[in-house]
């Protein structure tokens, strides 16, 4: 029995947190917000270079053969920096779906450029997971797709289209064929959009019924990501406690204050061992992996909500500041909450898994 | 991450499943009473699955400590439901206490029978005007020839009643500095001069007692550790019962009973657990449930590694009982205008249990360490913020 991290997966985690300071510092992270760029390409080049994009990807592809706990470390730390990155689409769920519903021909011809970073994938999933809303979501027939769908993850300058129809089968089509329309959101470390078909030809990933494991993948990225958004934010609340200085002594000696932080702490302690297990039980107890999915993401999202405006609380002033940049990672939880599916959604959704609701 | 138990261990749990299997007709029936217990403690010492890593030379089993294997006995007897050998402060507390700092004399005296049960303690240590700072407290004892007089109240002291002996920490250095002038001391209650009354609480039980001392005599020989090094003694006591409180497994089973009392139940025709407020909650709070469950794993594989439980550690007590106050919560608000029924009466649900529970749950938020003095030891041990100081 050992529920603990690999020293493998420890060093992978601390290299890549080390990387991504230095490739995606908040002035990059500030840069990126304010410019049209799709993709960062100077930070995936640098997450390239360590195989991040091929961590999921199986040997024979020219990737790594990773499990999803280790993406969802790398998630974490890339949540940590609030790095911009198309890593969910390009790293996490094309090369799933492609390793669990494509054909051999589809794999070889997709899975070596995605793991090598020649090419960027987006994921369009919105209304099959979370339900339509603004938009139909999308109709397949003939092979052709028809529709809009809204919130796809990291469409903008995506090679690859990885797309969920309003039947949840898969549909895999180049990003050329698609008319992808920038959402402006609270989140301007990652691009998101709104995808539009019309009659446009697409190939099937017919060989399994994947959308549930895409779904509870992304639920466990996001946790993490989140997870790793709030782990910074705790940080950087207990070291401005430690470091301001108010009545003549650090503000974290005042028990309002240190109080906060120990009930931030508390909260997102325990979280840490929940998106483990999710993750772990991805590959290792599949029977559990979509509950534990679920509640890690619903969970998650609760705790980095009250860690991310406690934490801005706790630096006062400044943290309501632009200057200080604090509100990168409050808005990145923000939107982390909402995607795919809000708690309320997630725990119905936890509910009907256990055939606890009507 | 490797959650296999790996084929030792998996031996080990069908030893004690086995065992569980072949001896079900000798659980303690709720009738059996005392005797009953002390003979299902007798018999799970003797197969090592209570006292476990006591010496054998004191009346324990004698087996190396090993956290897993603990862990095992207790996942089994849980899933079996059977009942769990004898707790209370002498086992859980003292008996290690006397391990580690008692003389010979003492460990061969008591750590025997308290483990049989046949002798039970309770635990003096809070008083009336010393609580979360302990360290104040003023109960005297002044030396007088051979022994020690002891006047004051302690308060707090779950068991008092039953109790044959106490564990109590006075002060004999009234000059030192608050900490450097307490002692230790083991005395019976039968002692003249000791007068217990029950402290009625708000669940309409008395779950605790006021113990006063008027010129109690007790020998200076039943000192444990030395003349006001009662402090060190007593932390390393709490050390064993800070474990106790939160404990995920009991969280789970406690977890199980909701959702089972929300599938009987129904309001208007329609099943508790269908409807979608009441399901969102506990949709939430079984989240926390696998948060609490998985970081206890996390901390039970530092500890069999030899490390430090950190944050993941020190959390457990805040979020655990604050977890089982809400999962009771739930259950009142789940039934209704029935989840105020207490005590008697046909329609009582469970006893009154969740009721009790909620009231309890709140005496053990602040009980063993307040959430506000757990929330200083998260900040101060776990993220390294300041001490509350003097202006500077």
């Amino acid at each position: 029995m050992d529920f603990a991290l690999s020293p493998d997966q420890r060093l992978m985690q601390d290299s890549l947190t080390g990387v991504l300071a230095r490739a995606a510092p908040l002035a990059r992270v500030r840069s990126f917000a304010g410019s049209g760029e799709p993709v960062a390409g100077d930070v995936w080049a640098e997450l390239t270079a360590l195989g991040v994009p091929g961590m999921l990807i199986a040997e024979e592809h020219g990737g790594l053969g990773l499990k999803l706990l280790d993406m969802a470390l790398a998630a974490e730390a890339i949540g940590s920096c609030v790095a911009p990155s198309p890593f969910l689409g390009s790293a996490v769920l094309a090369p799933l779906a492609l390793a669990l519903a494509g054909s051999p021909a589809q794999q070889a011809a997709w899975l070596p450029k995605l793991a090598a970073g020649e090419i960027t994938a987006g994921a369009v999933l919105h209304e099959a997971v979370a339900g339509a809303r603004d938009a139909p979501g999308v109709e397949a027939s003939d092979g052709k797709l028809t529709g809009a769908s809204m919130f796809a993850v990291d469409t903008p300058g995506a090679d690859l289209l990885v797309v969920a129809d309003r039947a949840g089968r898969l549909w895999l089509i180049e990003g050329s064929a698609a008319d992808i329309v920038l959402l402006p959101t609270i989140d301007a470390t990652r691009r998101f959009a709104e995808v539009r078909f019309d009659h446009a030809a697409a190939e099937p990933l017919a060989g399994a019924d994947a959308l549930p494991a895409l779904r509870d993948a992304a639920f466990v990225i996001l946790a993490a990501d989140m997870l790793g958004a709030a782990q910074a934010m705790l940080d950087k609340a207990v070291a401005y406690a430690k470091e301001r200085r108010q009545f003549g002594r650090p503000i974290g000696s005042f028990q309002a204050v240190k109080h906060l932080c120990a009930e931030m702490a508390a909260e997102l302690e325990p979280c840490r061992a929940l998106v483990w297990y999710a993750a772990y039980a991805f590959d290792h107890a599949p029977a559990e992996a979509p509950l534990v999915a679920a509640h890690a993401k619903a969970h998650l999202s609760e705790v980095s909500r009250f860690v991310a405006r406690t934490a801005t609380e706790v630096h006062g002033g400044m943290g309501f500041t632009d200057l200080l940049g604090l509100h990168f990672w409050f808005k990145r939880v923000g939107l982390d909450r909402q995607l795919l599916g809000g708690p309320e959604n997630v725990r119905s959704h936890a509910a009907r898994l256990q055939g606890l609701a009507a | 991450m490797d959650l296999a138990l790996g084929p030792t261990y998996e031996a080990f749990r069908d030893e004690v499943r086995g065992f569980l299997v072949a001896n079900r007709d000798r659980f303690p029936s709720p009738g059996a009473g005392r005797a009953g217990a002390l003979a299902w403690q007798a018999l799970l010492i003797e197969h090592g699955y209570a006292a476990r890593t006591i010496p054998q030379a004191y009346g324990g089993f004698g087996a190396e400590p090993d956290i897993l294997k603990s862990r095992i006995i207790a996942e089994a007897f849980v899933a079996a439901g059977a009942p769990t050998g004898l707790g209370g402060q002498g086992i859980s507390m003292l008996v290690p206490t006397l391990l580690e700092l008692g003389t010979e004399e003492q460990k061969r005296s008591w750590i025997s029978p308290t483990l049989r049960g046949e002798v039970v303690w309770c635990q003096g240590y809070s008083e009336p005007g010393s609580g979360s700072d302990l360290a104040s407290l003023s109960t005297r004892a002044t030396e007088d020839g051979d022994d020690f007089v002891i006047n004051g109240q302690k308060i707090w002291t779950s068991t008092a009643a039953q109790a044959d002996m106490i564990f109590c920490l006075v002060r004999t250095e009234p000059e030192a500095e608050k900490h450097a002038g307490i002692s230790y001391l083991i005395f019976s209650m039968k002692t003249p001069g000791i007068e217990v009354r029950p402290l009625r609480t708000m669940t309409g039980g008395a779950e605790f007692n006021e113990v006063f001392f008027t010129d109690v005599r007790v020998p200076k020989s039943q000192i444990v550790g030395k003349r006001g090094e009662g402090w060190r003694v007593a932390n390393t006591t709490l050390r064993h019962e800070r474990g106790m409180l939160g404990d995920p497994n009991a969280i789970e089973a406690r977890f199980a009973e909701l959702v089972a009392l929300m599938e009987k139940e129904h309001t208007a025709g329609v099943r508790l657990i269908d409807d979608p407020v009441l399901g969102d909650r506990l949709m939430a709070l079984q989240a926390r449930v696998l948060a609490m469950k998985f970081n206890g794993l996390r901390v039970l594989t530092g500890q069999i590694g030899g490390e430090a439980p950190g944050l993941a550690g020190l959390v457990v007590k805040l979020q655990g009982c604050e977890l089982n106050h809400q999962i009771a919560a739930l259950a009142i608000d789940a039934l209704g205008e029935a989840g105020v029924l207490y005590e008697t009466g046909e329609h009582l649900r469970a006893g009154g249990a969740w009721q009790w529970r909620y009231m309890f749950d709140l005496g053990l938020i602040i009980g063993g360490g307040t959430a506000q003095i757990q929330k200083n030891i998260i900040a101060e041990r776990g993220l390294g913020l300041p001490r509350e100081g003097k202006a500077a």
